[in-house]
């Protein structure tokens, strides 16, 4: 959670990603963060996330993200 | 006689396709009767409230409706200042101060908004607005004064100085940018776009008047979809959406993320992309998953008016090819000028250069900026002859095509977006605690890298830059440095500083 945290706070240094879960509807994050962090978690995690995850529910939240990538991770 | 408004291409889509739907975002929609309606009552409404060849500031959402209040301002005689409800307040307040307007279009969205600026004009609600009744013979009176060389629009873009410059045009070259590019991109009334570009650039007029001319379908598509590419992809099926115009990033967005494999965009006919370079590896994904659509490349910029170069690729390219940006659009000349100010004819680089109708009127009171970069052709010493410089380094390939090589200057494209570095660093220096600021772009990675030295924190500049600055602006790595590289001449080294922190990085990283 700590490295994705960082990722995070990489793009937007003022958002309080810990708490916020409104990511998406909030449209803090744009197309650019998306395909950044979806760039970050591929090197950093090791995970690719396929086509069908990127959708909203999965990037409203840090935690929504780490989710994804855990489970990506065990699969 | 020739056509000399762009309104007539309107006029005569009204007659023949009145209930067409010209624009939709998908919900609301408006067809080629209501936007004709609409935009006359505009009109009427605008010149009932003594505007004429005036800018009046359109502040409304991306709508269909915010389409109809551009046309409107032009039934008045006037020309439309496109302004975005994402557009930072303090560059609003910018653009507000070059062009002063005496009038603003706003909307049921954005009129709140407004109270928090400094603009002293008249407001008018577009849904007040609309329901003015026409006055046919003080439109014809206005028409009949319009001449050609009229403005339409002004559309503001990056400028190094911290303020952004107003490039102006007018009916005539529009009018020869529009018919150009609909044999280029074979619109008809067929046509359905799927629209990607903000209404704040003239890259939307490839839809908007395409759209008129022709009768087709405009798809404004909402902008938070760019961000899930299933969806994307999901909802130009569902519309049957068969031309795109768009940045290239934003078809690498769907190639890139591994969608096409999935699910093909099957409507498609026609993909026209540009802005920047489109990498070859990403744009043969498209190509293999499209087989028999036509892939045009684009190129222009702003101050001709559109596009004014294009390239059909038909071949298979290999990954180390670059995709030419090709030949000019009809009846306009693009050449390539050497230091010596002669024409290149060889192989060499050489800065491009635009000669023809498609030159706009310049940058809106900016005297200075316009005689700058639009000048007197060195090839010309008989009579006055305007080139447009471009500050775009391009040479001609094997096969005569032109291909686009890099820029002269600090000038950037990063998402489709032009962006002068300069201004961000200007905005950068500003901040209180930064003593001196060096943007630079890691055009690999795409990713706008801010270097700047002082006691500020990052946090600090970002807030600030994020008032200052639109969005795709913002720098996306910015590193705090103990010491700036200067050169002998006093000037940062911006070629060492790359080396440090791009050229290195990517190294260190992947060794």
């Amino acid at each position: 959670m700590e490295d994705l945290l960082e990722i995070l706070e990489e793009l937007h240094a003022d958002v309080d990603f810990e708490n916020c879960e409104t990511l998406i509807d909030s449209a803090i994050l744009d197309s650019f963060d998306i395909v950044t962090l979806i760039a970050e978690v591929d090197s950093v995690f090791d995970v690719a996330i396929p086509a069908e995850e990127i959708i909203p529910e999965n990037f409203n939240s840090a935690k929504a993200l780490y989710s994804l990538i855990q489970r990506l991770d065990e699969e | 006689m020739k056509q000399k408004n762009i309104l007539e291409y309107l006029e005569d889509t009204v007659q023949k396709l009145p209930d067409q739907v010209a624009y939709t975002d998908g919900t609301k929609a408006l067809t080629f009767q209501e936007v004709f309606d609409q935009a006359q009552a505009i009109g009427t409404y605008l010149h009932l409230h003594n505007h004429q060849n005036e800018p009046v500031v359109v502040f409304m959402k991306r709508s269909p409706e915010s389409i109809a209040a551009f046309f409107g301002c032009v039934y008045a005689g006037c020309f439309y200042i496109p302004l975005d409800e994402e557009m930072p307040k303090a560059r609003m307040e910018l653009i507000i101060q070059n062009v002063s307007p005496r009038g603003l279009i706003c909307d049921v969205n954005t009129k709140k908004a407004l109270e928090n600026y400094s603009y002293q004009g008249e407001v008018y609600c577009y849904e007040e607005i609309i329901e003015t009744k026409v006055d046919q013979t003080a439109l014809s009176a206005i028409r009949e004064r319009q001449i050609d060389t009229d403005p339409i629009y002004i559309v503001f873009t990056s400028g190094s100085t911290g303020i952004p410059k107003g490039v102006t045009a007018c009916h005539r070259s529009v009018i020869d940018y529009i018919e150009a590019l609909s044999e280029i991109l074979q619109a008809s009334s067929k046509t359905i776009f799927g629209n990607q570009v903000p209404l704040y650039f003239d890259a939307c007029l490839k839809e908007l008047l395409c759209t008129i001319k022709h009768g087709g379908t405009t798809y404004l598509i909402p902008k938070s979809l760019f961000m899930f590419p299933i969806k994307l992809v999901e909802y130009l099926n569902q519309y049957q959406i068969n031309t795109l115009c768009w940045v290239s990033s934003a078809l690498t967005m769907i190639s890139g993320l591994g969608v096409l494999k999935k699910m093909v965009p099957k409507y498609l006919h026609t993909v026209a992309f540009g802005s920047e370079v489109f990498p070859v590896k990403q744009f043969n994904l498209w190509r293999e998953a499209l087989l028999h659509a036509r892939f045009i490349n684009l190129y222009g910029p702003t101050e001709c008016t559109g596009m004014s170069c294009y390239y059909v690729v038909d071949e298979v390219l290999d990954l180390e090819d670059t995709i030419p940006i090709g030949r000019p659009f009809p009846n306009r000349d693009v050449f390539l000028l050497g230091e010596d100010n002669q024409k290149v004819t060889n192989n060499e680089v050489g800065e491009i250069c635009i000669r023809g109708t498609s030159l706009t009127l310049g940058y809106y009171k900016n005297f200075e900026k316009t005689t700058e970069s639009f000048v007197q052709t060195p090839l010309n010493t008989c009579y006055p002859e305007l080139i447009y410089k471009t500050g775009d380094l391009g040479r001609y390939n094997d096969r005569k095509d032109l291909v686009f090589v890099s820029r002269k200057d600090n000038q950037i494209k990063h998402m489709g977006h032009r962006i002068e570095l300069g201004e961000i660093e200007l905005h950068t220096n500003k901040v209180d605690g930064v003593s001196t600021s060096c943007c630079l772009y890691d055009q690999q990675k795409g990713k706008i890298v801010l270097c700047y030295m002082g006691q500020a924190d990052k946090k600090q500049i970002l807030f600030s830059l994020k008032e200052k600055l639109p969005r795709y602006m913002l720098p996306n790595k910015i590193i705090s440095l103990e010491r700036m590289p200067f050169m002998a001449n006093g000037k940062i080294d911006r070629v060492h500083l790359k080396e440090e922190h791009i050229d290195n990085l990517e190294n260190g990283g992947k060794n």
